[in-house]
């Protein structure tokens, strides 16, 4: 791993990375790490998405990055000032999971789920195709996307290490 | 804050003496901290979003309701299995499933003992919900505590009480979060302006 180049992005976060660099986020839970990647100009995105639907959000100031709908046409509009083309993008997806199973089945013990089919959504209306993704179950990840490569590696305490 | 600080040390102050007779050693409390903190700060303060910790958590509901977490490193987890239940304990990274039923146990027991003091103090219901317990990445477990606070911004308010055992190690972490619009039902409860 080049840790030279690592670029964290945290909690309800986002950034890009061009050429050289690896995007990481730690600790997804319920939260989804979706990544995008343009391959001929190199030109990869991570957020860290935390909530389906900023139509929820109640905060002063919205954290775009925080919420599905939000965070992708950001991600994009961010790549694409690096040269990425939407019509070039592929997406992968982590995380989702649940973290805790409850007897009790409302709305926010889904969150992971809702989580997925939130940013699928999303993709689906960029006509973004999704190359891969390991979402769901009931464990954390840890994830690194590479923006040489495309490569995105995903860490779990349960499963060890694994690239899609 | 200070009314908030008060109250978890009354709750936890009780945890800690159901902690310590349930062990039967001196256990010790650090005066609970009460802060807004950035999400990314409350990961930290476990000792980062990847360390791995186990960590039982419930919900409480009824008039106040907020995310309960009682989070212990692994080290300390298999130290109380062994002191409490006299389990011989091989330094195996698994758990066996009388011992995870047996922390669970121990978690339900100590979140009771706050909770219940929390309900005596401020005379609001407050009930656990059936405790769940999760063995992973501490930011992927305590996000899950987060997302009512999410809505709103980028902090919550964390009551965080550290336990000590002996030679100030730390045992345990008491987490507990109430949701956004509990503060002024515990404020009012307790009958102080809520700012």
């Amino acid at each position: 791993m080049i840790q030279d180049n690592l670029i964290k992005v945290g909690m309800a976060d986002l950034n890009v990375a061009h050429q050289i660099g690896v995007l990481k986020t730690t600790g997804l839970g319920s939260c989804v790490g979706v990544t995008l990647y343009d391959s001929r100009v190199k030109v990869a995105g991570m957020a860290h998405v935390m909530l389906p639907s900023s139509e929820i959000a109640r905060e002063g100031s919205l954290n775009i990055a925080k919420y599905a709908d939000t965070a992708i046409p950001e991600l994009i509009s961010r790549m694409e000032l690096l040269g990425a083309a939407v019509s070039r993008l592929e997406a992968k997806l982590a995380g989702g999971a649940q973290m805790f199973a409850f007897a009790g089945n409302n709305d926010t013990m889904r969150i992971g789920p809702r989580n997925v089919e939130s940013c699928k959504e999303m993709l689906i209306k960029y006509r973004i195709p999704i190359r891969a993704e390991d979402t769901g179950a009931n464990y954390g990840r840890t994830i690194e996307f590479n923006s040489e490569t495309g490569i995105l590696v995903i860490r779990s305490v349960q499963l060890g290490v694994k690239e899609i | 804050m200070d009314v908030l600080k008060e109250v978890g040390n009354i709750g936890a102050g009780h945890a800690a003496t159901a902690l310590s007779t349930l062990l039967d050693k001196p256990i010790d409390m650090l005066v609970p901290k009460v802060r807004m903190l950035p999400f990314e700060e409350i990961c930290e303060s476990v000792g980062g979003a990847e360390t791995v910790v186990l960590a039982i958590f419930l919900r409480v509901d009824g008039d106040a309701p907020g995310n309960m977490f009682f989070i212990l490193n692994l080290d300390a987890a298999k130290n109380m299995l062994r002191d409490l239940i006299g389990m011989n304990i091989q330094d195996q990274e698994e758990y066996s499933e009388l011992e995870l039923s047996a922390l669970n146990e121990i978690g339900n027991i100590l979140a009771g003992s706050y909770l219940s003091s929390l309900a005596d103090f401020t005379n609001l219901n407050m009930q656990p919900t059936v405790p769940a317990l999760a063995i992973d990445m501490a930011g992927a477990i305590l996000s899950y505590g987060l997302l009512q606070f999410g809505q709103m911004g980028d902090q919550a308010l964390l009551i965080d009480t550290k336990f000590l055992e002996g030679d100030n190690e730390v045992q345990g972490h008491f987490f507990l979060i109430p949701d956004p619009e509990s503060f002024g039902k515990i404020f009012s409860a307790l009958g102080v302006e809520s700012s």
